[in-house]
């Protein structure tokens, strides 16, 4: 597998702290990396140093050049005074053509949107929005830093839908930060538990299980994702649906 | 100021008058294209203040006989810094200490220009005399104001799209705190060379009501922009009008000009607004 950005032992201090710690992780070609963690667990500042624009203070971060990144942000309140249609929005700053436009509000359902101001979109319009502009340029790895975390549950289901269709449909990678794990583990590949070092990673099944998970998270979400999982070797005793 | 003008020959007014014109034009566009900045990212509180705190400016120009519009520049510039430092603290909401720099500066420079011995028209450089603007302070407006406006231009798309998304922006390689400091720096720029025109009290009003007259009417950024530069030329030339013929001075009169455009546009366009 084509490895596309690796760091290796990357360490990031603000204030005398270490947001990030001796940190590796690596992301390969088709890869679907989910990661999780606490609030204030450095898990945007791995992606800002990842995506190249924070230095860490040490380790290395080897990126494939001319690499074409999408980045989906958190959800944005957009002000009112500021008239911009969704279109316009869209290619602000990108050089688009009408065809790519066309195909990738087909692709991420907004081609009704298109013609709105941003102002008037609902929490979920606004993110499909912002996950077509991603899309320009078919990027080969998708940056998405909590890309469902305002959004209602129906809307939550619906956008990690979308992004598993996305993902099927195009060859690219995904490297999300979201505690919505359940939502995506069916989908994900792999789970890194950031907690400004590395607390476990691998396999979603497995890293649900992993005693550092559970004390990083508690039982509770330990219990929860076990209910996701479409293993059958395990014995929770919430685990007693089949 | 105005009698004396009244007393000369006609030709003398006509110039006074087509000097006054080009000068309040420049400062709508350059105001127009700024404002719709300082109304999109909230800058309103933060213009005034540094317009305060240019009195300060002009009085160090006086005591040091530099060029004005430098003076203030440069006190502008100082105030930005001084603000940002502070709000690094943390001590103390942006807000509060803007209320408190913008009128100790603002004191304190009526104080200095008061104590100076040299007679000085504190008036205009409250509320504007733009009657008497000369030959210099329209260079000081041409190469200000198209600087600004240049600038604006060549960095418009990065610069709303860091309005709409910073987090977005930066991703796609937009240099934000690069561009948040050329704002500040172009602002101090709006506010000395405009200051002749309408006064340091009414800047900032000149900065958001003409954008904000706009809003209702466009659908883009851009149009938002020209219709602004629109109002404000509209509110210039008649303030003008109103100023010369009332002898009223010239700040308020065209700030005036501007409220009532707004106070009909606003009801109106909300009015027929669909969406």
């Amino acid at each position: 597998m084509t490895n596309i950005i690796s760091a290796s032992n990357i360490t990031v201090t603000r204030d005398n702290k270490d947001i990030l710690d001796n940190v590796s992780i690596s992301v390969n070609a088709d890869d679907f990396i989910t990661i999780l963690g606490p609030n204030g667990a450095g898990k945007s500042m791995l992606l800002k140093c990842l995506m190249g624009f924070y230095k860490p203070e040490k380790g290395m971060i080897n990126r494939t050049p001319h690499l074409r990144i999408g980045y989906v942000p958190q959800q944005f309140v957009s002000e009112q005074t500021l008239p911009i249609s969704t279109k316009r929005f869209l290619t602000l700053r990108k050089k688009v053509d009408e065809e790519e436009i066309e195909k990738i509000a087909d692709e991420t359902n907004i081609k009704s949107l298109l013609e709105k101001p941003v102002h008037v979109l609902s929490g979920g319009e606004r993110q499909r929005v912002l996950l077509a502009r991603s899309l320009i340029g078919n990027p080969e790895l998708l940056v998405l830093d909590e890309p469902a975390q305002n959004l209602d549950i129906s809307g939550q289901l619906a956008f990690y839908k979308l992004l598993e269709q996305i993902y099927q449909s195009r060859s690219l990678s995904i490297l999300m930060v979201s505690h919505d794990l359940h939502m995506v583990m069916a989908t994900t590949k792999k789970v890194v538990c950031l907690f400004h070092h590395i607390c476990c990673s691998g396999e979603p099944q497995i890293v649900t299980k992993d005693p550092e998970f559970v004390s990083l998270f508690g039982n509770d979400m330990a219990e929860m994702m076990a209910v996701y999982q479409h293993g059958h070797n395990h014995t929770h005793e919430v685990h007693n649906h089949d | 100021m105005a009698i004396i003008i009244r007393m000369k020959s006609i030709t003398m007014i006509e110039q006074f008058i087509i000097k006054a014109l080009i000068a309040g034009i420049l400062v709508a566009l350059v105001a127009g294209c700024m404002g719709c900045f300082v109304v999109w990212r909230r800058m309103a509180y933060f213009s005034d203040s540094l317009a305060h705190s240019a009195l300060l400016g002009i009085a160090m120009g006086v005591m040091l006989d530099v060029n004005h519009n430098l003076s203030v520049m440069i006190s502008c510039i100082c105030f930005a810094f001084f603000l940002i430092w502070l709000q690094r603290k943390k001590v103390f909401a942006t807000d509060t200490l803007l209320g408190i720099l913008a009128h100790g500066s603002l004191a304190v420079g009526v104080i200095t220009i008061t104590l100076l011995e040299q007679r000085m028209d504190l008036h205009s450089y409250l509320f504007g005399d733009i009657l008497t603007v000369g030959d210099e302070q329209l260079w000081w407006l041409f190469i200000g104001g198209g600087f600004v406006l240049t600038a604006l231009s060549l960095n418009w798309s990065s610069l709303i799209l860091m309005t709409i998304h910073e987090d977005l922006a930066m991703a796609e390689s937009v240099r934000v705190s690069r561009l948040e400091i050329l704002l500040m720096l172009l602002m101090t720029i709006v506010v000395a060379v405009s200051i002749k025109i309408v006064g340091i009290l009414l800047i900032a009003s000149m900065l958001i009501i003409a954008p904000a007259a706009a809003r209702q009417l466009s659908r883009s950024p851009e149009a938002m922009a020209i219709f602004a530069c629109l109002i404000g030329i509209i509110a210039v030339v008649s303030g003008i009008y109103f100023s010369f013929e009332f002898d009223t001075p010239s700040g308020p009169t065209i700030v005036a000009a501007l409220a009532a455009i707004f106070a009909i546009l606003f009801p109106l366009t909300n009015f027929f607004r669909k969406t």
